[in-house]
């Protein structure tokens, strides 16, 4: 058990490392409560994406398309909301539309994946292409102004100063965590991801987990999209646009490892904490966003070499 | 004969973290000669190659190439000195040809160009040297089968002059004919002189090739350099348990023919190209063996009947009531368990715990509402495994640490823990120890005796003739014999197996 406590405690240095070099460079306008703020609510969005996202790599997976979910979400939920939606129907709706969307987008992946022996890189490839695409026919490549403010109202709302969307990702990672580590869909994903065909031959049903990994991570992109449309009041088939990167480079960083089989939920947290502090105190620096891509390059590279160590030193011994 | 050995280990000692992997081995080879390894597993067998290839580093000891100290500090440099290794898991690229990967790491080239004709012209030669030139040199190495893959593998060895070549189990993917041809690839090069380390758990095949023998027991050296054909069976299994046994079978209960219906009913089962019209059934508390070559299709019926493949025609039925065709998952929810014949591959979560091991089967009795209640789990789990006798104790373990044996238990307590009405058992004794062997089979009779209905595939002939009850003999994907396993002997089968196949 001191493994994962361990690689957890270097990601809590990490973070450490980079909160210290942010009020060094920064000062008081990066140690605020304010900017604290700032920080979790752009993690939250990233943050819902991976935790879904552990799962699918922790089941031998990928998914490249998210993103691309995420703006056809957002866009479907918003022109919902402004076109169809009479007067008089509730705005959970709306809610209800981007996280069928989001499901549906997963279970086209899943499905082509488990059942049609698709790899999963060019199965999900192929969504964020057709996704994004159809999300630019629905908004006409417009950006579409959400105007209902029963949903404005409640996605903005704090509780004890607390905003919703960082409360959702809390919630989220809550139950990604139990659900990884305390069912019996955890375990076999664990399973799937780490001997497929052993899980197979002990009577678990591979196809049918895998096409429930993506729905997953594909209703995480729904309420992920629900997320960055209340943040920014907007739909638009430009949400999300390589969020995939984001996403995966939190999960890897955290832990999980690609090949399967092995995965954290408090690593993958971590990692999205990481990456938002990083881009943060960039920001605060006046580092332009090209910088801070270089700099999560170098990270990702790093973590994983460290990973393989790692890996390498747990089989020889 | 030169006097100077090829190979000396005198004293080695290898340590990992909190296991004394190694304690003292004493090894010396001659050229030109079959030197057995023997030993349980667990014995120290697989991390003394390691130290020879020069993957490990030994803590203690000297090595001694020709008499002079040779420092093995890395793999290159024990290839260097002509040795080669073979391992049990082949370690080709599928999908690149013979040739290829015959030449992998040392391609022939001229500035970078490679040179495709003499690459070609080479591994013909090589694959001439080996007796096996009906191979062709481009063809992918996947669509090989295991024993012509083994044969490209030591090609590959040859390919770089190897004076020292190491065996790991390489008959244990082959059938009989196989490793005849294997053995006579084997003389061919003591007779040029090189040195080949044969491990083997089978003792008639170490008499039938070996020269002298090397027994490891816990680590050390017990017994080197012993005569092959001067030092009895007996002593030899004295020699690696410490106990003196033979192969022991439980004896079979004494009571009448079970009478009833079957629990296992199979009716007309067919998978095209691999067998056709197999009519099987067995009832409660009997055990039924398999007999047949590798590839008559012993496997691929254990398979089909658990779901795992789906039969063209014919009826699974279980306690009655008809599977449907093609689902794990069905045969799982009937009753049904399968020790899977690659049981790495196939069987084992291997990064996983014991515990989570021998749950994966039976995760909905430890949840409510799907949460799990992973204490219960690990109770359960650890209650099953003491009355299997897992060694070592404690269910947290890495099931990749475990040895052969034990592994086979986990996957066993897996079905037991579900309380499964049919077992299914294909090679149940692959890669375990002698001593090791004895509890498994005590293990199979005594849930035979409890009601299960249990089929057993295996490629020893003695295995299913002393553990079943009644025997099938396959041949190309037929059922040519059923009868009392007392009623038939080895010979017999053997005919049977081999009848019609030279004609």
């Amino acid at each position: 058990m001191s493994g994962p406590f361990g690689r957890n405690l270097g990601l809590v240095v990490a973070l450490l490392l980079i909160c210290a070099a942010g009020i060094i460079t920064a000062g008081d306008r990066f140690a605020s409560i304010d900017n604290t703020l700032t920080i979790l609510r752009y993690a939250s969005t990233i943050g819902v994406v991976s935790i879904g996202m552990t799962f699918v790599i922790t089941g031998g997976g990928i998914d490249l398309s998210v993103g691309a979910i995420l703006a056809l979400c957002s866009v479907w939920a918003t022109t919902f909301a402004t076109q169809t939606m009479a007067q008089d129907t509730h705005w959970i709706l709306m809610v209800f539309v981007a996280l069928a969307v989001g499901s549906a987008c997963g279970l086209v992946n899943g499905i082509v994946i488990a059942y049609g022996k698709v790899v999963p890189f060019i199965t999900t490839l192929a969504m964020l292409a057709a996704a994004r695409g159809l999300a630019e026919i629905i908004s006409e490549r417009r950006t579409q102004i959400v105007t209902v403010d029963g949903f404005k109202d409640f996605f903005s709302a704090d509780i004890l100063g607390v905003p919703l969307l960082v409360i959702i990702f809390a919630v989220v990672s809550v139950a990604g965590w139990v659900l990884f580590n305390r069912t019996t869909f955890g375990r076999r994903t664990l399973a799937v991801g780490g001997n497929p065909e052993a899980a197979r031959l002990a009577g678990i049903n591979v196809n049918r987990h895998t096409v429930m990994l993506y729905v997953l991570v594909g209703f995480c992109c729904g309420l992920a999209a629900l997320m960055l449309v209340s943040r920014t009041t907007t739909g638009s088939s430009t949400h999300g646009t390589l969020l995939e990167l984001d996403v995966i480079a939190a999960v890897v960083i955290g832990g999980t490892l690609l090949t399967g089989g092995r995965g954290t939920i408090v690593g993958t947290v971590l990692g999205v904490l990481i990456f938002a502090t990083l881009g943060n105190v960039f920001t605060l620096n006046n580092q332009d966003t090209s910088t801070q891509a270089v700099a999560k390059g170098l990270i990702i590279v790093v973590a994983v070499l460290l990973q393989q160590r790692l890996a390498r030193n747990a089989t020889s011994t | 004969m030169n006097d100077t050995p090829l190979l000396t280990m005198r004293g080695i000692v290898k340590r990992f973290p909190g296991v004394l992997a190694l304690g003292g081995v004493e090894l010396e080879v001659r050229a030109g000669e079959v030197h057995c390894l023997l030993g349980q597993n667990g014995a120290g067998k697989s991390t003394l190659i390691k130290v020879i290839s020069a993957s490990y580093q030994p803590d203690e000891g000297e090595i001694l190439w020709e008499g002079k100290p040779a420092a093995l500090s890395t793999p290159q440099a024990s290839m260097d000195l002509g040795i080669s290794t073979i391992y049990q898991e082949l370690d080709l690229v599928p999908d690149l040809s013979v040739a290829e990967n015959i030449f992998l790491g040392h391609e022939l080239s001229t500035a970078g160009f490679s040179q495709r004709g003499e690459t070609i012209r080479r591994t013909r030669e090589l694959l001439a040297r080996l007796g096996h030139s009906e191979i062709p040199p481009t063809r992918s190495v996947g669509r090989l089968s295991p024993a012509a893959q083994q044969i490209v593998s030591m090609a590959r060895a040859l390919s770089q002059d190897t004076r020292l070549l190491i065996l790991d189990e390489p008959s244990a993917v082959l059938d009989q004919g196989e490793v005849d041809n294997l053995f006579r690839v084997i003389r061919n090069l003591t007779a040029e002189g090189v040195a080949v380390v044969y491990i083997s758990h089978r003792l008639e095949e170490i008499r039938q090739i070996g020269d002298r023998i090397t027994v490891l027991k816990d680590g050390s050296t017990v017994a080197t350099g012993l005569d092959v054909n001067q030092t009895p069976t007996s002593e030899l299994i004295k020699l690696m348990t410490g106990r003196a046994i033979e192969y022991v079978f439980p004896p079979r209960g004494d009571a009448p023919a079970p009478t009833g219906d079957p629990v296992l009913e199979v009716i007309g089962l067919e998978l095209p190209g691999v067998f056709t019209g197999v009519d099987l059934s067995v009832h409660a508390g009997e055990i039924v063996g398999l007999a047949g070559l590798v590839g008559a299709g012993r496997s691929e019926i254990l398979e089909t009947l658990y779901g795992a493949r789906r039969p063209s025609a014919g009826s699974v039925r279980v306690a009655g009531r008809e599977l449907r065709r093609g689902s794990v998952p069905a045969a799982v929810k009937a009753g049904v368990g399968l020790a899977p014949e690659e049981r790495k591959s196939q069987g084992l979560l291997l990064d996983q715990a014991i515990y989570r091991n021998i749950t994966v089967s039976t995760l909905g009795r430890f949840s409510r509402l799907g949460m799990l209640d992973s204490r219960s789990e690990r109770k359960r789990s650890a209650e099953v495994a003491e009355s299997l006798d897992v060694r070592p104790a404690g269910v947290d373990r890495l099931v990749r640490l475990l040895s052969g044996g034990n592994q086979q238990k986990v996957v066993l307590a897996r079905w037991l823990m579900r309380e499964c009405r049919v077992l299914l058992l294909d090679e149940p004794t692959r890669g375990v120890d002698v001593g090791a062997r004895a509890e498994i089979y005590t293990l199979v009779r005594s849930l035979a005796d409890s009601g299960v209905a249990v089929v057993v595939v295996s490629s020893e002939v003695e295995e299913v003739l002393g553990l079943s009850d009644r025997v099938l003999v396959v041949r190309e994907g037929r059922v040519v014999h059923e009868g009392p396993a007392d009623e038939i002997d080895e010979s017999r089968v053997l005919d049977l197996v081999m009848e019609g196949k030279v004609a």
